[in-house]
């Protein structure tokens, strides 16, 4: 009988804690931040018995209902930017997306700018269906897609792309002793075909001269998610040596030899962490690893941001398209050494008009930081990215003057 | 706590399969159809996921080949792959993880200490809720290039074994490197059940086999064994679901190429379905986004097939369960 | 480890090996092999390979161990002299890995294990961040505590009822229809559910962009239940008839026998075992990241807006670091780390609600 009612006892001590962790949750469900010390009290005044339990509630309470520190909230200026919008899209752009926001938010603390790095991809497909305000692509909206109608925008317009993101692609390498290696597109190309397999083979010894280079098998990393990186890797080499690259620009590698692996982080963790390894990854990553220089025209190239700039301005746009979208057709086979044409240009695609036309103002504004000299160099410090030629700058300032 | 608290007026579901014998009471009925209403909710859910996963899948079954994410000539050739690589590194990790899981249960619950045990089996379940992330964290950081110069030798001394055919990857991301971190996040799982399952095994049992001289081997051979084995199996279905199923660990951790083959230690590996929606869906567009969801399609059916054979000897065993 | 201690005579035994000679032998094993791989060491010039050693030893040992006791006390005691070693063995190969991996996780995720990771969010934070705002996880802890809790309230119900009504009540077809269809439900993939989730919440709400926190915890629901069916419906059939009808002889309603006799009888399980269901799905990325969203700001509520959890958090910060890599690394380990911690305190949990309603068992 005792031990009956012990456990009767037990039974009601956690049946009321349950109730104090229900109305917890329910707090916590229903409350918005900043607002909770009287759940916090009411926690401490229920449980009476003070065990550790209680102190463990009390104390992930506290935790979990204050408000994070670097959000404390200002009070907003009358007129001033307010509001949120959702974009979604290249994960090449993500991290320069992150200190974008940042920077925009901080300007306009009533704004929240959310990008998540789903993938070009899926950011367009969100974007065609009105999903998100605005998306970061890799390639620009093929005609295709630029005929059907944007849920999101006001009726009857289109969309606009504006290249806000250059990235040089950097050809790494991890082989021991080695620290600098050229490249042209056809041994590039070979290596990634694995025609060349070994590291001291010929056709790379002719292109570095008095190298070490050691009788290794060359591990030739690709990615192994689809990526807009490997469409412009795969770009180049098709449109540089189509007699030994025989597919077409693609997401997918389209081979099916080599090591694989997955994003950027990926390729370098794998290039980094293998031997006798080579691969390609975004300018921001390649710091960390030795990297080629590739041969343009008659001199090896090593990839800066200006010549990845440079390649850019110089390239022609893409014709039959509207007045403000600004579509680049990158010119790879280039000769001018000033240019490195290994580069991957990732657009802004926003409305010309939004439905929404807080919506409108919001995404206009931040284009117009993101485009802005600020912006640029914003990128290039964080994420290594190529800031835009002055030319190219204007014409994407304009074309979001007409965004409404 | 002894009155039924609801009245009769409550009960509206049809009449509860309770055996005839015992007297009905509201309270008997409610909580009798409560359970029904679980269990038939499980089985919407479940229809409605097939249902979508048909309904998307069926663009892909009757598209143009040419138009998938890899050209092929159908989305069988497409799939074959990726169906091998799904079951090759999920039976992989399991013939990796069973013995060692069963190893470690049986050492928690009949060889080591009381204290011990209870202290082991602790961290052991912490370890099942290391998530996957984690996993592919360690493995394409720590594991693949510690394994790398051991799959270097195996090439070199071994290489006339189809499994260990030259070349050898340069970076240890292989299928045998995914099957063994597969192994170590189901290890936990399949342990924490087959241990729980172990511990229950009737005390009177094991004191019988041990009365007759059976020495330890023999006494759990004849007694715990047999009772735990419809568990046993059923720990090792959730170990091979989650094996199957596992995304992040495959699309972190291995060198994809949509290939056939048997080679664990070359850069070429089959890839995983669960691993190739994760690693395309972002980009896919179009019928793409159909054909990753008809994939997802077959591994749902193979998983299918994986369970129905379990099922199936699990009833055969059923002779050692304690509730029939 | 000796396998003596239950005082069994075996009368087929001839002698019994002294304690101390497993022991010996295992030293001696290992010893053999550090001299051979230091021979070998020193003439090919590698480097020292310890994991080798320790391996092969333990293997000379097992197979030496085996053919003494086999020699001495014969073929019985020396196959339970084998699966004692075998089994010692496997616990400690597979302890390796595990140990391995939880090391380089509290010893990664401590360098941010800060004040500062728990009281802040990523917003506005590029890179390392300012010296007084680091950068955080504030706001992923608390969607993973909302959403994992969401899909917990929703599925240990239905999955325990479920179990309940496979053991105890469930006869004919739709019985086993269940049984078999929860099986395959462990079978869909985590980013299908996640998908399922979208398209079901995208077309309820007519929004194509939908992503919050409830439909997170809806698709990581679907993942759950299977596994606490599962385990529950294992857990319950386990107790043994003779408890149940006893109850019942004595006049107690079914369902009382069931909630005060079966389901006390087997709580220890069915706590591990939805510690364990949690587990499995605290950890899910994918679906979250396809309908909960992604967000670097706090939300609280979870049928409004974008909501973080902690494994997107760890994955996004490894994927997609900015220039200055380290300082993602470290947040995305200490993020990792309080999702372990988060599982260990329910775990404690589960545990101290097994021990206050379980009874005392003869063992």
């Amino acid at each position: 009988m005792s031990a009956a009612s012990e456990r009767t006892e037990l039974l009601g001590e956690l049946s009321s804690r349950i109730l104090v962790y229900s109305a917890l949750a329910a707090g916590l469900l229903v409350c918005s931040p900043c607002v909770h010390q009287k759940h916090a009290q009411l926690v401490t005044v229920r449980i009476n018995r003070p065990g550790s339990l209680a102190a463990i509630a009390v104390m992930g309470t506290l935790i979990l209902t204050s408000c994070a520190t670097n959000e404390m909230q200002h009070t907003a200026t009358p007129g001033a930017l307010a509001g949120g919008i959702n974009g979604s899209g290249a994960s090449s752009q993500g991290s320069a997306s992150d200190a974008w926001v940042a920077a925009f938010q901080t300007d306009n603390p009533a704004v929240t700018i959310n990008y998540s790095p789903d993938g070009s991809g899926a950011g367009r497909k969100a974007f065609i269906s009105g999903g998100v305000a605005f998306a970061g692509s890799d390639s620009a909206l093929s005609t295709k897609e630029l005929a059907q109608a944007f849920a999101g925008c006001a009726p009857g317009t289109a969309a606009i792309d504006l290249p806000v993101y250059i990235s040089p692609i950097a050809v790494i390498f991890n082989v021991e002793g080695v620290t600098t290696l050229n490249l042209d597109a056809s041994t590039l190309a070979k290596i990634f075909t694995s025609t060349i397999t070994r590291w001291n083979d010929p056709q790379i010894l002719a292109l570095n001269p008095g190298a070490s280079l050691p009788d290794a098998t060359i591990t030739a990393v690709h990615r192994s998610d689809d990526s807009g990186t490997t469409k412009n890797f795969t770009d180049y080499l098709a449109q540089t040596a189509p007699d030994i690259w025989g597919e077409a620009a693609s997401d997918t590698f389209p081979y099916k030899i080599g090591e694989a692996a997955q994003g950027t982080s990926g390729v370098v963790e794998a290039v980094t962490n293998g031997k006798n390894t080579i691969g390609y990854s975004d300018a921001s990553r390649a710091q960390e690893l030795g990297f080629a220089s590739i041969k343009v025209g008659n001199t090896f190239v090593e990839f800066t941001a200006t010549a990845a700039a440079k390649i850019v301005a110089d390239s022609p746009l893409l014709e039959g398209r509207g007045a403000s979208d600004i579509a680049i057709d990158l010119n790879r086979t280039t000769t001018d050494p000033t240019h490195y044409p290994l580069v991957l240009v990732s657009y802004l695609i926003v409305c010309q008009e939004y439905a929404d036309p807080k919506a409108g103002d919001l995404v206009k504004a931040y284009a117009g930081y993101i485009a802005s000299e600020a912006g640029q160099t914003e990128a290039e410090r964080s994420a290594g990215a190529a800031p835009l030629s002055a030319d190219l700058s204007a014409t994407v300032m304009a074309a979001i003057e007409t965004i409404r | 706590m002894k009155e039924s608290p609801a009245p009769e007026t409550a009960v509206t579901a049809p009449p509860a399969p309770v055996r005839a014998k015992t007297p009905s009471r509201p309270a008997d009925r409610i909580f009798a159809s409560s359970t029904v209403v679980a269990g038939v909710l499980i089985l919407v859910a479940l229809a409605s996921v097939a249902l979508f996963l048909i309904a998307q899948s069926i663009p892909a079954l009757i598209a143009d080949p040419a138009e998938l994410p890899t050209p092929s000539t159908s989305f069988w050739e497409y799939v074959a792959p990726l169906a091998f690589g799904t079951v090759w590194a999920a039976v992989l990790a399991l013939i990796i993880a069973l013995p060692l899981s069963l190893g470690i249960a049986l050492f928690i619950s009949h060889y080591a200490p009381r204290k011990v045990a209870q202290t082991l089996g602790y961290i052991i379940d912490l370890l099942a809720a290391v998530p996957s992330v984690v996993f592919g964290l360690w493995g394409i950081k720590v594991f693949a290039p510690f394994v790398q110069p051991f799959y270097e030798w195996l090439v070199d001394n071994l290489g006339w074994i189809p499994l260990f055919a030259a070349p050898v990857s340069g970076t240890g991301r292989t299928i045998l490197t995914v099957a063994i971190v597969l192994a170590v996040m189901v290890v936990p799982i399949i342990t924490a059940v087959c241990r729980e399952v172990f511990l229950q095994t009737p005390v009177l049992h094991e004191e019988a086999a041990l009365a007759l001289g059976a020495t330890r081997w023999e006494m759990i051979r004849m007694t715990v064994l047999p009772f735990g084995m419809p568990g046993i199996i059923s720990a090792t279905m959730l170990g091979l679901g989650r094996a199957l199923g596992e995304t992040l660990v495959v699309a972190m951790v291995l060198s994809p190429a949509l290939v056939i083959n048997f080679v664990l230690t070359g850069s070429a590996n089959p890839p995983t379905i669960a691993g190739n929606i994760a690693l395309n869906f972002p980009e896919a567009h179009g019928i793409g986004v159909n054909a990753l969801i008809a994939t997802g399609l077959i591994l749902f059916i193979i998983t299918l097939l994986v369970n129905l054979a379990a099922r199936v000897f699990i009833n055969r065993r059923k002779a050692f369960s304690g509730a029939n | 480890m000796t396998t003596n201690t239950q005082g069994i005579v075996n009368s087929l035994t001839t002698a019994r090996l002294p304690r101390w000679v497993p022991w010996a032998l295992l030293a001696g094993s290992w010893i053999v092999f550090a001299i051979v791989f230091g021979i070998l060491a020193a003439n090919t010039g590698g480097s020292y390979n310890i994991v080798a050693v320790v391996f092969f030893g333990t293997v000379l040992f097992d197979v030496l161990l085996v053919t003494i006791s086999y020699l001495v006390e014969g073929s019985r005691r020396a196959k339970d002299r084998l699966v004692t070693s075998l089994v010692t063995t496997a616990f400690v190969v597979a302890l390796l890995p595990l140990v391995s991996l939880l090391f380089t996780v509290v010893v990664e995720g401590s360098k941010r294990f800060d004040v500062a990771f728990f009281t802040q969010s990523m917003r506005n934070v590029v890179g390392a961040g300012t010296e007084e705002f680091p950068g955080g996880a504030l706001h992923a802890v608390v969607g993973t505590v909302e959403i994992t809790g969401i899909a917990t309230l929703i599925s240990v119900p239905i999955g325990l009822l479920a179990a309940i009504y496979l053991v105890e009540y469930g006869r004919g077809h739709l019985a086993r229809s269940i049984t078999f269809f929860v099986d395959v439900m462990t079978g869909i993939p985590s980013i299908v559910a996640g998908l399922f989730a979208f398209a079901l919440f995208a077309l309820i709400f007519d929004d194509p962009g939908i992503r919050f926190g409830f439909g997170g915890a809806i698709a990581l629901t679907l993942l759950m239940i299977p596994t606490v069916v599962r385990s529950s419906e294992e857990m319950l059939k386990l107790v043994p008839n003779e408890l149940r009808e006893a109850s019942l002889a004595l006049g107690v309603p079914k369902w009382l026998t069931i909630l005060k006799v079966v389901i006390p009888t087997s709580i220890a399980g069915i706590t591990t075992g939805v510690t364990l269901a949690i587990a499995r799905i605290i950890g899910e990325t994918a679906p979250l990241l396809i309908i909960a969203g992604f967000t670097a700001s706090m939300n609280y509520d979870p049928f409004n807006g974008r909501m973080m959890a902690l494994p997107l958090f760890v994955y996004t910060q490894y994927a997609n670091p900015g220039t200055d890599v380290q300082p993602y690394l470290d947040r995305a380990w200490a993020a990792a780390l309080t999702l372990i911690l988060i599982v260990m305190a329910l775990n404690l949990l589960a545990r101290l609600i097994a021990k206050i309603f379980s009874p005392k068992l003869g063992r």
